[in-house]
């Protein structure tokens, strides 16, 4: 590995591939009413201001959970999903806004290699035939004799040798190792620069992962391959990368050094994920403090870090809202009795009106009850659980007739920044968001944040 | 109940499940012994093909008609293979909980939440009232982590864990004695799986509910079994306490499937040259010996009996004996084929 320079700097000379401030939409439509008007009800960010560095002979992982946007990230450097804006750049040539023809030549310097390596190979088509599809496709080569001589030279790089024995038979003769072998060889039949892995080996048993994960690393010294390792499997990643880019709700939380993110994890998502990871030896059991909660709803991400409401480590400026009210109670409600629960539930009214992304909260009474027993739940709940970081995120409580209204600090977007060889997307690392937290804390008033009218949403 | 106490709930003796496919039976199943004590968490570990998942299965009588069940499983002393099947269908739930991979496919879309627990617990505890269903069935959610406020919605408007957690519910809301739970995280995100794999190990801690986790990730055997039993091409290599069999394997397979399983801590890649045989046609003697690194000459001839390894695990493997029984020159190593690159996987 080269000496390691922070994952930002770095417009140089060995990026092969550099690609800044990438946004990806899906739009998403609502309910059958809001289809039969034809209306959108709101749009997916799955890849959400994503900058990074693609360097000539790396291997950079892409790990996430599913929701993450670490395959639709994959899929727009290659072109086959739309980017929104921003921009992705092959040695300088920008490949985002092409039409499909001009896009075509350049897909022969990046290609992909998909999960599933059953879904992927077409079951009527020899193995020869589809391992020579590409070159057919994009006109390189042209004739049975002289595809057979390319994919046979293919079928043999990858290890199904003797070519003979494989380039008649079907997919459905292989077992499911070589049947990744021959996705394998037909992504580098067209000797392409940069080759896209979306969990290559995730569909594989647990004996035979290693052999392919082998296999790909000696491709990429033998054709001069550059990887982008997409997975949600941190201890594969460990191994195979270079450098991670960890992914969360379609932003990179946390990029830099393999060897940094395992062994000094700087964003709080990082540390959860490896502590996740369940491992053979049973003298080290899974912790127990795992992140509550799954990936939230991406059409409304939360505000401020999307992490925010499962982080342990959350404090006063990371964007507390009004659905963490709500998250809370509800967890609240399952660690009491039926009895309890009911006497409490019987306190609030209803608390759809809280499912909204504002950084203020009302918590209503109980139809003929009276804002003060709903400010007494409130009570109970941070009485309860005193520790949660939640409470760090309430301004102001004021009780009103009907209920109780929370403010919350005002949301803020964590910034990248350097830390050591990576670069980390957290307040955590901010000294000017710990700062404020501090003078929060003391109940100094709120400064407009820097990026005031920006869109937060 | 017949059973006593100490008897395991779970009990199962040389049990063989053959699928016929027209020519030559699939022997997913191939004579195989393991019991589960009352409480006890029994990890059943093994590549994909290997049987476990029809083992699994045929525990709770959930095989297809075209399978040959032949052998014995006592559930709490009373025997299932060949019992009529709407005995084992009516133990199924009640005595026998189940939880699958997939959670959407086994909930009923056009159904709330709370019609899934009425439906479970009015067929099987007629006896209970209207309010104690539903006392009963908000505790099993609330347990599970479930908002009680969602009791009314439908299975699609949760995300997958918790509709695991669903699933989990309303399994347990029946107070199974045996849960099997077949590969019950492997849809699921990292850290949702820890959660799932936590909720499991509260099980074997809090209540008296056995499980047989049926899954290929030997981290999740180590996180949430107190045992473990290793198949491969339809037998159980090796089984025991899931301690002393991860920190000395006593089988070869088990030792380089540990090997092979790429987590946190490895160093280097290893995997296991060849891949795992047909079940219509597995090698002969021991079916690992053509892959296995530690093999004899015995491996290829006689088909290996079971001892105790000096960890205390049962395993069928030649190199632990007995002595007597290997013929002379048999502890000679096997001359193997290689195999060709492409073999391997």
């Amino acid at each position: 590995m080269p000496p390691q320079t922070p994952a930002t700097s770095g417009t140089t000379a060995d990026s092969l591939l550099e690609v800044r401030d990438l946004h990806t939409r899906y739009s998403v439509r609502g309910s059958f009413f809001d289809r039969l008007k034809g209306r959108e009800s709101g749009s997916v960010h799955a890849v959400d201001g994503v900058t990074l560095d693609l360097r000539h002979g790396e291997v950079l992982g892409l790990v996430g959970e599913s929701g993450s946007g670490k395959t639709t990230l994959g899929r727009t450097l290659l072109g086959l999903v739309e980017a929104s804006s921003g921009s992705i750049r092959l040695e300088g040539e920008e490949l985002t806004g092409r039409s499909e023809a001009e896009m075509r030549p350049l897909r022969r310097r990046m290609q992909i290699v998909f999960q599933d390596p059953h879904a992927s190979l077409n079951p009527a088509m020899t193995v020869g035939a589809l391992v020579a599809d590409p070159l057919r496709f994009h006109k390189l080569a042209s004739g049975r004799e002289e595809l057979r001589a390319r994919a046979s030279e293919a079928l043999e790089r990858v290890g199904l040798a003797p070519a003979s024995e494989y380039l008649d038979k079907y997919p459905a003769d292989l077992s499911g190792g070589q049947k990744q072998r021959a996705v394998l060889a037909r992504a580098i039949i067209l000797g392409p620069d940069v080759l896209v892995a979306d969990e290559p080996v995730s569909m594989l048993d647990m004996s035979v992962r290693a052999k392919i994960l082998e296999l790909m690393l000696e491709l990429k010294d033998e054709l001069g391959l550059t990887y982008i390792y997409i997975t949600h499997d941190l201890a594969t990643a460990k191994f195979f990368c270079d450098r991670i880019a960890i992914m969360y709700l379609g932003r990179i939380v946390e990029l830099g050094p393999a060897a940094d993110i395992y062994e000094h994890p700087q964003h709080p998502y990082t540390a959860a994920l490896l502590k996740a990871i369940p491992e053979p030896d049973p003298r080290r059991a899974v912790a127990r403090d795992l992140p509550r909660g799954e990936v939230p709803d991406a059409v409304v991400p939360p505000l401020g870090c999307p992490f925010h409401p499962r982080c342990p480590r959350a404090f006063e400026v990371c964007g507390w809202e009004s659905r963490d009210l709500r998250t809370l109670l509800e967890e609240r409600w399952t660690k009491l009795d039926q009895d309890a629960y009911e006497r409490e539930r019987a306190l609030v009214g209803e608390l759809d009106d809280l499912d909204v992304a504002e950084s203020e909260a009302f918590l209503p009474a109980a139809d003929g009850g009276s804002g003060e027993e709903a400010a007494g739940v409130l009570e109970a709940m941070r009485a309860d659980a005193p520790a949660d970081p939640f409470w760090s995120g309430v301004a102001s409580t004021s009780v009103e007739p009907d209920g109780v209204r929370i403010g919350f600090h005002t949301p803020r977007e964590p910034r990248d920044l350097e830390v050591g060889r990576s670069v980390v997307n957290c307040h955590l690392h901010d000294p000017g968001a710990i700062e404020l937290a501090e003078r929060l804390r003391r109940g100094e008033p709120e400064p407009e944040p820097p990026d005031a009218g920006a869109d937060a949403g | 109940m017949s059973a006593h106490e100490d008897d395991p709930i779970l009990d199962v003796r040389d049990l063989r499940v053959w699928y016929g496919t027209g020519g030559d039976p699939v022997r997913a199943v191939d004579g195989v012994s393991f019991q589960i004590g009352r409480g006890e968490t029994l990890g059943l570990v093994g590549e994909s093909g290997c049987g476990k998942s029809t083992l699994g299965r045929g525990v709770l009588g959930l095989l297809p008609d075209a399978a040959a069940v032949t052998g014995s499983v006592r559930f709490d002393g009373r025997e299932l293979v060949g019992a009529p099947a709407a005995e084992v269908r009516d133990l199924r739930g009640p005595e026998l909980g189940l939880i699958f991979q997939e959670p959407m496919t086994r909930l009923d879309p056009l159904q709330t939440i709370e019609a899934h627990f009425r439906e479970a617990l009015n067929t099987h505890r007629p006896e209970l009232g209207k309010e104690e269903v539903r006392r009963r069935s908000l505790e099993a959610l609330a347990g599970m982590g479930i908002p009680r406020t969602r009791f009314g919605q439908y299975p699609h408007e949760f995300s997958g864990g918790m509709r695991q957690r669903i699933m989990i519910a309303l399994a347990l809301v029946l107070e199974p004695k045996v849960l099997v739970a077949d590969e019950p995280t492997t849809a699921l995100d990292v850290i949702v799986e820890a959660q799932i794999l936590g909720i499991l190990a509260d099980l074997r801690r809090n209540f008296d509910t056995a499980i047989l986790l049926v899954t290929h990730n030997l981290g999740i055997v180590a996180e949430a079994c107190n045992r473990v039993a290793v198949m491969y091409a339809g037998e159980i290599v090796e089984e025991g306490d899931a301690r002393e069999l991860f920190a000395e394997p006593a089988h070869p397979y088990t030792r380089e499937l540990l090997r092979a399983t790429i987590s946190l801590e490895t160093t280097g890649l290893n995997y296991i040259p060849g891949a795992p045989p047909s079940l219509i046609d597995p090698p002969p003697a021991c079916r690992f010996h053509p892959r296995c690194p530690s093999a004899m000459r015995v491996c290829a001839d006689l088909h290996p009996i079971e001892v105790r390894a000096p960890a205390g695990q049962r395993v069928s493997c030649w190199l632990h004996g007995p002595e007597g029984q290997i013929p002379a020159g048999g502890r000679e190593p096997l001359e193997r084929r290689e195999f060709a690159e492409a073999e391997e996987a």
